[in-house]
């Protein structure tokens, strides 16, 4: 139990740090730290106790505590799109920074109304 | 047996191919990217008639992915609702692209528009054909990812500040919908829609879907910029290139957000009164807010999104009552709003090509100089402000009617209110856009080119011809058999795997 609770403080943490930091790059490490709470959470929702592959064998060896390998694989997708935004949105901030000269959110609001 | 269809996965395949097609060969040339695009987006059209044509005849089509059977492998769904927003994206997309041809001449890097726009098509239409709850996420990140590198695709210190807050938006957005994601499958073991919707019936606790319900619909309504989540959208579709906020606003929230909203509600997790309330209050709250701030903007682009804002909340409200009347003029009011609020940016984007600004106080009298852009613009504002014959005044009334049907007399009334506001808004952009006087300074102005203004002037033919869909026979080809997937909800899966 205590480790979904520590998996929801992770979460919780990034979604703090998005919505009260003003540096942009902080921002976006909060949205790092927000994304991979999900993704543990999702590993630690699969995780059994003694699990094994789940490769059949012949019956002799049971491969009774099966690890669903789908989470797993759902993980890794969800990473690599992680990645993919993470890598867009660092590009952004860098061509921010040589716009405006800051990374300080408040120091960059010309759009308002 | 379920009819399984070849027609379904092309609606990812063919525009992803033609977004890498033009990645590849289009650095040099001019033809092959704007060609590729035309006939990508022309050919969906064509599928998307085809698919509603196999609808109508054959009831609802599956296609799995590598043939592994339903629950286990990767389906795809055509049902009616699914044939209609296909229809309605490929059209938008089309002529959006047909403006594009012109519009973008003035941007470095067109290959580059062409290949991110075609992906953004790609993923709203896998997020429509998927009948899979991870393929959901996985398509809406496709075109999320995609169209917030479009926003910032002028690359000056307004896109790139918007892109920026859009994409933490959409990203926060998308982390709610993983984690419910991820609540449904450790609750179901199953990804499979139809499988997890009859999981979820056999195990009768609400408790689950309340939590992931109020995920998903945080995490749809920060796509689709339901009110309190909206302060995204009006930097965002203002800052992009024209035919991107035609796009996002036409279509991209619609398929992310309103789209989804329905699939996972009505055909997953099944609707309660109190969340056909909460849609409905949603839908209330985002059309009045969203009229009052639309009436105090100066900036073309920035009113026309708010403006979209403001119509979301019609559909959400149509949704939201729930009678058959009512599934039927969100449908069809989502289809209006996709085609004039394009309309309408994409002449804002005229506008600005010719004149180079869009603040309203700066012009004056274009309409001598534009004719063709100034009918057009007003074809699509008295189609936004309700005023028949327009299209757009047959769905604010079906809306409206359905409202007082099923006793909500309160929504109705402030639906009409709003509409009224509407019309004074739209009236700001046509006085002081395009009527009175001609200021010395446009008086060297030229119409748009041809291409911009065919774009133009068949979105415009549409707003007024909209309303034929009504008459028997093409409604119900068009809408009828789209909101009837309602009616059907959660059915829909013991269908759907009963095929299997």
């Amino acid at each position: 139990m205590a480790v979904y609770v520590l998996c929801l403080v992770l979460f919780c943490v990034g979604i703090y740090a998005i919505l009260s930091k003003r540096n942009l790059i902080k921002i976006i490490i909060g949205l790092i730290v927000a994304e991979h709470a999900v993704n543990l959470f999702f590993i630690l929702v699969a995780y059994r106790i003694g699990g094994r592959a789940p490769i059949f064998e012949p019956p002799p060896v049971s491969i009774e505590p099966m690890v669903d390998p789908l989470p797993h694989a759902l993980v890794l997708t969800a990473i690599v799109i992680g990645i993919a935004t993470t890598a867009f949105m660092v590009a952004l901030a860098m061509r921010i920074y040589e716009k405006y000269g800051t990374y300080d959110i408040a120091r960059i609001r010309e759009l308002r109304g | 047996m379920m009819p399984t269809s070849p027609v379904i996965p092309l609606f990812v395949a063919v525009p992803l191919a033609g977004a890498f097609a033009i990645a590849l060969l289009g650095k040099k040339t001019r033809i092959i990217p704007n060609g590729m695009a035309l006939i990508v987006t022309g050919g969906l059209i064509a599928f998307s008639i085809i698919a509603m044509r196999m609808f109508s005849l054959f009831g609802v089509h599956t296609y799995k992915l590598g043939a592994w059977p339903a629950p286990f492998g990767i389906v795809m769904v055509l049902d009616g609702l699914t044939a209609f927003m296909l229809f309605t994206v490929s059209l938008i997309a089309f002529l959006v692209i047909l403006f594009s041809i012109s519009y973008m001449e003035r941007y470095s890097g067109r290959w580059q528009f062409y290949t991110l726009f075609l992906l953004m098509v790609a993923g709203m239409n896998g997020v429509i054909v998927t009948g899979d709850m991870f393929n959901l996420f996985v398509f809406l990140e496709v075109a999320a990812v995609a169209s917030y590198a479009l926003v910032a695709f002028g690359t000056e210190k307004h896109e790139l500040e918007a892109a920026f807050k859009y994409a933490v938006m959409g990203s926060v957005g998308s982390l709610f919908v993983l984690l419910a994601i991820v609540w449904l499958y450790s609750y179901t073991s199953t990804l499979n829609m139809a499988d997890m919707a009859l999981a979820l019936q056999a195990a009768g606790s609400t408790r689950v879907a309340l939590v992931t319900g109020v995920l998903l619909l945080t995490g749809f309504a920060l796509k689709a910029a339901i009110v309190p989540f909206h302060a995204w959208l009006p930097d965002a579709h203002p800052s992009a290139p024209a035919p991107i906020s035609a796009m996002l606003s036409g279509v991209l929230i619609k398929a992310l957000g309103v789209y989804a909203i329905c699939r996972v509600f009505y055909s997953v997790l099944g609707v309660s009164p109190q969340l056909s309330m909460l849609l409905m209050v949603l839908g209330v709250v985002s059309m009045s807010v969203g009229v009052l701030l639309a009436l105090r903007q100066w900036d073309l682009k920035r009113l026309l999104a708010y403006s979209s804002i403001s119509q979301i909340g019609y559909i959400m409200l149509g949704i939201g009552i729930g009678t058959p009347l009512g599934f039927m003029a969100a449908l069809f009011h989502l289809f209006n709003h996709s085609v004039f609020k394009s309309l309408l940016f994409l002449g804002s984007g005229a506008v600005e090509y010719a004149t180079g600004t869009r603040d309203l106080r700066e012009m004056g009298g274009l309409g001598k100089r534009m004719k063709l852009t100034s009918a057009a613009m007003l074809s699509g504002s008295m189609s936004v402000a309700g005023i028949p014959p327009f299209a757009g005044f047959w769905s604010k009334l079906l809306i409206i009617v359905a409202a007082v049907q099923a006793g909500y007399y309160w929504f109705a009334i402030i639906a009409v209110v709003a509409s009224m506001l509407t019309l004074s808004y739209v009236m700001r952009i046509m006085r002081y856009g395009f009527l009175g006087e001609l200021r010395e300074k446009w008086a060297g102005v030229r119409e748009v080119p041809f291409m911009m203004k065919l774009s133009l002037g068949l979105l415009a033919l549409i707003c007024i011809l909209g309303g034929l869909l009504l008459l028997p026979g093409a409604r119900e080809f068009f809408l009828t058999q789209a909101a009837r997937t309602f009616s059907v909800g959660t059915q829909l899966a013991s269908r759907i795997l009963g095929g299997v």
